[in-house]
């Protein structure tokens, strides 16, 4: 029985390196999902169609599922998985939480992610922004209104002045 | 339902916004969707699908599938002998196509192999020959005869089912109107899209009991059809619910993959696996009917409904599903929103050779309150009346029973009413809005969970499960699925409330068949109330046997124990107290190994007549929405810029959810007015002539994303309903419906045009204004209502008439009625005005 060829790859996902075996033309999505058991991320379309299967790559918000494997190596990827500290959420993770910003939570990893690209790069964007940003994530329960307050406490949560014990 | 002694306010956690149970799990990438599951020695399963759209298969040669390298399965339609279907009147599908596919999309193989990859690469070495049949592609040809129906139990041509009622004698309370309308809308189907792609996982043990898990939002309907479809005892088999990515009806249908994965496992002795690609989801679809329908109402001038008269016209798609309930509901809840004295309808579903339609949102209801509120915007424009002010005027009557002896309990509808007009300053906007802004107003009712089961029996709807033990820990068990809509939430929420722990303090099993005793599943926005009411009943359950326990190590009686804060004590002294922990030993020993029940099932329906099961329910939510739009004179583009909404939904258990329950009922509200639609087209006989649905991608298939999404605010009412879980009503559904009514509405504010079809595209925005340029009336809709063969309706004498919820066709009891009728209408100017 003739199997698939594989070929080394490594990847350095939320800070750690991994070494996978993986079949050429193989998708960051399915690496992630399949190989490295990361099902935090999601998928909608495996098209580029929905966002669910957002990701940071060097930062910057990609479509896991446009994007092969190989085409990651020397790169730094970030999943859901990685988006906490240790034990302490992340503000935008504490916000969807506390304000609705997930019902399913289907998209809720493609939505962080790709919120947590916006708010390092401006840390109080305008409603407008938010929307810009993440306007190619579909979320077919929270009518967006949630998401987009969830952010914007994140964002202030972020600002604040850190308290005593926090 | 709930006892008193649960009532006692204040409620430590309910109607605080509160973190739901889930969310953490969530946030981290944690919760485990079904596509999440990977088993040791996992297969995985592709599906061949039909690429025509009706045809007898003639041939189908696995052969060289079979061989290809990788490939541990091949299964086809022969290795399926029984049909099933989620009702027990339209058993109608396989798992796999035996003789014959309807749709392109039908499935007709599966390959179980190694990997995906290599099941999609052996799928395409499957050949068949398929003998091409006439396709029907539009309800106008279903009506049509034919030598070979889509379904061979099909009524007549291709008709699946024709109904017909009359509460009351409507001809007459039309002629003694002062106004009749009349008027023809059309409603495109759309579907559900989820983000989550459907997904199952199924393992077979060696003792021959097969576990499935998938993402579904009716476990236990999926059992029974696992049970039939297999041949197996249901006891064998266990499903188990993952949390759904969404649902929104389009899980509610067992389905084939599921029943292909389970039989493979079963065969090759190992877990299978299969995940449906995007398109493969539009293609299992179940989602809304295109509706056509006509209203006749008679209105005085007083704006006081007389009656109405109301046909619809549903295209099914290919099989059954729910289409018979789906049916019924395009007519049978109209009456709960406005008094309506006398009501008839006529509902006809047939088949095409479309993916099958079925539940969404609102299922059934949406395309008839389109019609019917965007007819009372007609009726106010005519009568020369605002619209809010004719609505208020005939809003239902709490406490009573509608012409179709649906049993209306607690109705906050006015409040919603007054709360959008003050809220969207709609007094001075109506009608004073510049050129090409407007606003429009409607208004909607729904079901807390449909009054009868899908299959007939006389056991709970809902069933719970408290265990609780030494350790202070409590487990709470009930078959409710989450979808996304909280249920876990609910459930965890109601028996803290009632125990006085924390939330953490619960562990939730749902959605289990081996584990969880039986709940129907998460569909007609059924589960707070039904799966609430249980958990209640369960919960005060254990809390009795603890007071009855600690009351005796106090030295008081049981009904002065109270329970909060972690905290068991006496209420007159709460310094003489224990922990909750120590209470549940407390009553380990005296009562031994502790464990409670509760379950809940629907009080009786009033309406005694055949069908009269679809409609009822324990209590109904109300909604009223205002929209405010701009629409582009030149372009035809219509832009919702605001959304006021208020809805009655009895007691909200947790306002953050509740009022995301509400926004994400606008948003598909919104979608489904402007854009969302799932349409098909034929290609040239050259081409195959086959009917290909023309967007199964999210890409084509148009949703709105954050930039398109306007505000909304939210108002809720809350006015707690007797049976509803400490007054609780549904909110799931409801507030989608007024949404499309209030934006045709608006519109017309806006630029005096009518567009009665959903969705109104810019293209039809802009063919009404050029007809209303050209001196013509300004309106897109349809012109007439097709001719169907009605069946002799089935005649009701309605509650204010006399009448005792039976059925009867029998003239005298027909005249009976009149008489008593022309009674009434002696007392009443008689002044008609002829048909507008
Ligand atoms: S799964 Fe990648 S965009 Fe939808
Ligand atoms: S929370 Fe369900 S899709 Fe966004």
């Amino acid at each position: 029985m003739s199997l698939p060829e594989k070929t080394p790859l490594l990847l350095n996902v939320n800070g750690e390196d991994m070494e996978v075996l993986v079949a050429a033309g193989k998708t960051l999505l399915e690496v992630l999902r399949e190989d490295l058991d990361l099902t935090g991320t999601k998928h909608g379309c495996e098209l580029g169609e929905c966002g669910a299967c957002t990701v940071l790559r060097d930062g910057q918000p990609v479509l896991s599922c446009l994007l092969l494997a190989n085409e990651c190596e020397g790169t730094l990827i970030e999943t859901v998985e990685g988006l906490a500290d240790k034990d302490r959420l992340h503000p935008l993770q504490l916000a969807f939480a506390e304000h609705g910003g997930l019902q399913c939570g289907y998209c809720t990893p493609g939505v962080l992610m790709t919120a947590k690209a916006l708010l390092d790069g401006n840390s109080r964007p305008h409603r407008s922004q938010i929307r810009e940003a993440l306007s190619g994530n579909l979320c077919r329960c929270t009518g967006y209104q949630q998401i987009i307050e969830s952010v914007e406490h994140a964002a202030a949560a972020i600002n604040a002045p850190a308290k005593a014990g926090s | 339902m709930n006892s008193g002694k649960s009532n006692v306010r204040p409620f430590r956690i309910i109607g605080k916004p509160r973190v739901r149970v889930d969310a953490l799990s969530k946030v981290t990438g944690q919760t485990l969707f079904a596509d999440d599951i990977k088993l040791p020695r996992m297969l995985h399963c592709k599906l061949l699908r039909s690429t025509v759209p009706h045809a007898a298969i003639e041939k189908i040669d696995v052969a060289r599938a079979s061989n290809h390298p990788g490939v541990h399965l091949v299964l086809t339609g022969k290795d399926f002998p029984i049909e099933y279907g989620i009702l027990p009147v339209s058993q109608d599908e396989r798992p796999l196509c035996r003789d014959k596919v309807r749709f392109v999309g039908d499935p007709v193989a599966a390959v179980i192999a190694r990997d995906e990859q290599t099941a999609s690469a052996a799928l395409a070495l499957i050949e068949i020959t398929y003998q091409s049949l006439p396709t029907i592609a539009s309800v106008d040809e279903a009506l049509l005869p034919t030598e070979a129906p889509l379904q061979d139990y099909a009524e007549e041509h291709n008709i699946h089912r024709r109904l017909s009622y009359s509460f009351g004698d409507v001809d007459e309370a039309l002629e003694e109107a002062d106004h009749v309308f009349e008027d023809t809308f059309f409603y495109e189907g759309n579907t559900h899209m989820a983000m989550e792609q459907h997904a199952s996982v199924a393992s077979a043990d060696p003792d021959g009991r097969v576990t499935l898990w998938s993402s579904t939002q009716c476990p236990h309907y999926v059992h029974r059809a696992l049970a039939k479809a297999l041949e197996m005892p249901a006891a064998h088999i266990r499903v188990i619910a993952c949390p759904n990515g969404g649902g929104f009806g389009g899980k509610t249908d067992p389905f084939n993959h599921e029943i292909v994965v389970s039989k493979a496992s079963l065969l090759l002795g190992r877990p299978v696996k299969i995940c449906l690609t995007r398109e493969e989801v539009f293609f299992c679809h179940r989602g809304r009917h295109q509706v056509t329908m006509k209203f006749r109402t008679g209105v005085n001038n007083d704006g006081k409904l007389t009656g109405m008269h109301l046909q619809t016209l549903l295209d099914g798609g290919a099989y059954g599903s729910y289409g018979i309930a789906s049916t019924f509901y395009t007519a049978a809840l109209q009456p709960t929103t406005y008094h309506l004295p006398r009501y008839s309808f006529d509902a006809c579903r047939v088949f095409t050779n479309k993916p099958p339609c079925g539940p969404k949102r609102g299922h059934g209801t949406p395309q008839p309150r389109f019609g019917q509120e965007v007819q009372l915007d007609k009726i106010a424009e005519k009568l020369q009346m605002d619209p809010a002010q004719l609505r208020l005027g005939m809003v239902a009557e709490p406490d009573s029973l509608t012409c179709n002896y649906l049993k209306i309990g607690t109705i906050g509808l006015k409040q919603c009413i007054d709360s959008v007009v003050k809220k969207s300053d709609w007094k001075n906007k109506y009608h004073n809005l510049p050129s090409g802004k407007g606003v429009g107003i409607a208004c909607g009712a729904y079901m807390s969970g449909a009054g009868t089961a899908i299959y007939w029996n006389k056991m709970p709807h809902s069933g719970v499960q408290i265990k609780l033990d030494r350790s202070g820990a409590v487990t709470v068990y009930c078959g409710a699925t989450d979808v996304g809509q909280g249920s876990d939430d609910v459930l965890v929420s109601l028996v803290t409330e009632v125990l006085g722990i924390e939330t953490i303090d619960i562990k939730c099993v749902t959605g289990d068949t081996d584990l969880t005793p039986v709940d129907l599943g998460s569909y007609s926005s059924r589960v707070t109330l039904m799966m609430g009411n249980a958990a209640i009943q369960a919960a005060e359950r254990a809390r009795d046997l603890i007071a009855n326990a600690v009351a005796d190590k106090l030295e008081i009686t049981a009904d002065h124990i109270g329970f909060a804060d972690r905290l068991v004590f006496d209420v007159e002294d709460p310094t003489r107290h224990m922990s909750f922990q120590e209470a549940v030993v407390c009553a380990e020993e005296k009562h031994g190994t502790l464990v409670t029940a509760g379950s809940y099932a629907p009080p009786k329906s009033a309406g005694k007549y055949p069908g009269g099961g679809v409609g009822p329910s324990p209590t109904y939510s109300y909604t009223a929405a205002v929209a405010e739009v701009e629409v582009d004179e030149k372009t035809g583009v219509v832009e919702v810029s605001r959304i006021y909404i208020a809805h009655d939904i009895g007691r909200s258990l947790n306002p953050v959810q509740v009022e995301g329950q509400v926004i994400g009922g606008v948003y598909m509200g919104i979608g489904e007015a402007l854009m969302e639609e799932t349409t098909s087209r034929r290609l040239s006989p050259r081409l195959s002539n086959a009917l290909l649905h023309d967007n199964p991608s999210m890409l084509d298939y148009k949703t709105l994303t954050m930039h398109d999404m306007p505000e909304v605010l939210v108002d809720i009412i809350e006015d707690p309903d007797p049976n509803g879980p400490f007054g609780a009503k549904e909110v799931g559904q409801g507030p989608l419906l007024p949404i499309m009514p209030a934006v045709a509405n608006a519109i017309f504010d806006a630029v005096g045009v009518r567009i009665d079809e959903v969705p109104i595209t810019p293209a039809k925005v802009l063919k009404a204004l050029e007809m209303k340029a050209a001196g013509r009336e300004g309106r897109v809709g349809p012109r007439a209502f097709p001719a169907i063969d009605w069946p002799q309706a089935m005649f009701v004498l309605p509650p204010a008439e006399g009448g005792d919820g039976k059925a009867s066709n029998k003239p005298e009891r027909k005249r009976a009625a009149k008489m008593h009728a022309m009674d009434k209408v002696e007392e009443q100017t008689t002044d008609t005005v002829k048909p507008s």
